[in-house]
């Protein structure tokens, strides 16, 4: 199956049962997958008039206690930024799928990773953050959504899976989610009906003074627990190598092939790949960063995770960036070429530096 | 002496909160109106609203039942994520005319075309209220506002949106009125209106929308006996109060 229909199905799997969308490629795979799929299991598919109404709909059916999905890439997403702000001010959970494309503005239909920053760092106004996973293969596709989610109701906050074109588009086998979702957790906020107890509200607006405060300071605590037991990464020869090679998404599956043609050839050079880009990985990356003497970050944009592998690395090894802004895909030889180019930097520095 | 009997007192559904409004101002009716509905249907425990952004957006103060708050004109989206999760409750949208007929218009329009089985609750006053009195969709031709310090013309401006006469004009909706908060006759007219539109969507009957010409004292900068005036000499006038929809079937007036 594709990338897109992987996803879909595993949010099915996960339970899902709202999805609320708007046509954009290259994900309309996604709403054409729910369309069925949500007739067939007693669920809710709505084509909405735009994005706005999309993500808004999720809010109202999250609101009303269901697990609710959107999708769509790039233009799109920017528009649902506003509703993502408010579901994380509602504490709302809610998976959105952003299979990107290049932008800024139309862009191109092609593959990019140009979102890192919007998804990442909040995207939308206010203090806030979603949980940003970064799937590389159908598989994961399929399998991160079902984890999305159960990240989202257990921290009742809208999560994210940042994927792209070539992800949504490839074609894959799978292995499909087998048993019941993960069971969601009571949710005794939920609107149902003010029976036989008081009104709940949904909401963000907190005038008071010291409400918001208050709030926001709850929300960070929220974070700081996620970024403490949700954080994950994936590495490969990270801890015995010069060069660290760190990627995500298409570019990390690239560059893990890349790493693996190098080790080959007898570089030392390792693989670093963030699954969830927010919370970033960024303590073991910084562990890492005092082991290794470079590292290389490929992406499909112009430096945007690199400004978080500088963050963490602190100063302790040399940053080399790699990127591919207009919507191409780099190939495995173009990544070994870039590897090879910056192993020699760095043997370089090492040979003109005094014992 | 005769037994005393209670006829009137603060419906159920309407909590004790002082309300923020300004005096005369047409919200703190209408939610008095909608509370007395709810008794009424006895539907308080399976409503749950959606309050919109502008000044009913603390409409969770003052009424009893579950609600929601929404972005700025997304209320109908909101509604129909709740209604089709929960199609055994009743939802009404609570929205005010720059909500709805600005920055809402697509919701409105295609929520209604969808036929949502929720209840839409329009409040016409032709200003936004909480910020400030600005000119809305709805301002009346020469009416001064803020943002049109001259008077509203039609050249430039356009001239003010009928909602009603537009959702109209949809095969979907089932039922549609427009009311008048000026003087007692249309204010029991408009609970009429409200007790028709929860009706039809107790009844699983669909769309139902109902719109109230409603004073806004402080930006008609009228007393709010003359807002009244206003709202019964000039806006009907502009916007006539009649039935437009009635069981899913076009009134002709
Ligand atoms: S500004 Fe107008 S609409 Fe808002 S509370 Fe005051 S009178 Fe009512």
């Amino acid at each position: 199956m594709t990338g897109n229909e992987a996803l879909a199905e595993g949010a099915v799997r996960a339970g899902c049962r709202f999805y609320s969308g708007y046509p954009i490629t290259p994900q309309n795979e996604v709403p054409a997958y729910m369309a069925k799929r949500m007739s067939e299991c007693g669920g809710t598919f709505i084509q909405a008039e735009s994005e706005l109404a999309a993500i808004n709909m999720v809010l109202g059916a999250a609101a009303a206690g269901a697990r609710a999905m959107t999708s769509s890439s790039s233009p799109g997403i920017s528009l649902k930024q506003e509703g993502i702000s408010y579901l994380a001010g509602c504490q709302l959970p809610a998976v959105i799928a952003n299979v990107q494309r290049g932008g800024p503005g139309l862009g191109s239909i092609d593959p990019a990773q140009g979102d890192y920053f919007q998804a990442t760092k909040g995207g939308g106004h206010g203090d806030y953050h979603t949980i940003v996973l970064a799937p590389m293969s159908v598989q994961e596709m399929h399998d991160f959504t079902i984890n999305a989610f159960r990240l989202a109701d257990k921290h009742r906050i809208p999560v994210t899976i940042l994927a792209d074109g070539r992800l949504g588009q490839m074609m894959e086998p799978v292995y499909l989610h087998r048993g019941p979702p993960p069971p969601p957790p009571p949710k005794p906020w939920t609107l149902t009906g003010a029976r036989n107890r008081r009104p709940n509200w949904i909401r963000s607006l907190l005038v008071n003074e010291g409400e918001l405060e208050k709030h926001n300071y709850k929300l960070q605590k929220c974070y700081h627990e996620i970024a403490r037991r949700e954080t994950r990464c994936e590495e490969m020869h990270a801890a015995s190598c010069d060069l660290l090679v760190a990627a995500w998404g298409t570019c990390a599956r690239i560059a893990k092939g890349a790493v693996l043609a190098a080790r080959a050839r007898g570089w030392k050079v390792g693989f670093y790949r963030p699954i969830t880009l927010w919370p970033f990985p960024a303590k073991r990356l910084a562990t890492l960063a005092r082991q290794v003497k470079g590292i290389l970050t490929v992406e499909m944009n112009c430096g945007q995770m690199l400004e978080d592998v500088r963050l963490a690395a602190g100063g302790e090894a040399q940053i080399f960036f790699s990127g591919y802004p207009g919507g191409k895909v780099p190939s495995e030889s173009e990544i070994l070429k870039t590897i090879y180019k910056n192993t020699r930097r760095l043997s370089k520095i090492r040979t003109r530096r005094p014992e | 002496m005769a037994k005393k009997q209670k006829i009137y007192g603060r419906p159920e559904a309407l909590s004790s909160s002082v309300m923020h409004y300004c005096a005369g101002c047409g919200h703190s009716l209408v939610h008095k109106l909608l509370a007395e509905v709810m008794d009424e249907l006895h539907i308080r425990d399976k409503t749950i609203g959606v309050a919109p952004v502008g000044c009913a957006v603390f409409a969770y103060y003052y009424l009893k039942c579950d609600i929601s708050e929404a972005p700025h004109g997304r209320t109908p989206a909101v509604a129909t994520g709740l209604k089709r999760v929960r199609p055994g409750r009743i939802i009404f949208s609570y929205q005010g005319d720059g909500d709805l007929a600005a920055i809402g218009m697509c919701e409105t329009i295609h929520t209604a075309n969808r036929g949502e089985n929720i209840t839409v609750i329009f409040i016409n006053n032709t200003v936004y209220g909480m910020t400030g009195g600005q000119m809305a969709p709805t301002t009346l031709v020469k009416q001064q506002t803020p943002t049109c310090p001259a008077g509203r013309e039609t050249a430039t401006m356009g001239g003010p949106i009928r909602v009603c006469e537009l959702l109209n004009t949809l095969d979907r909706p089932f039922y549609i009125e427009r009311t008048a908060l000026d003087g007692i006759h249309g204010i029991l007219k408009t609970k009429k209106a409200l007790l028709t539109a929860f009706k039809a969507q107790m009844d699983e009957k669909g769309y139902s929308f109902v719109e109230i010409l409603s004073p806004c004292p402080t930006y008609f900068r009228l007393s709010p006996e003359d807002s009244l005036k206003f709202v019964k000499n000039e806006l009907s006038r502009h916007f006539p109060v009649r039935v437009f929809r009635k069981e899913g079937v076009v009134i002709n007036d």
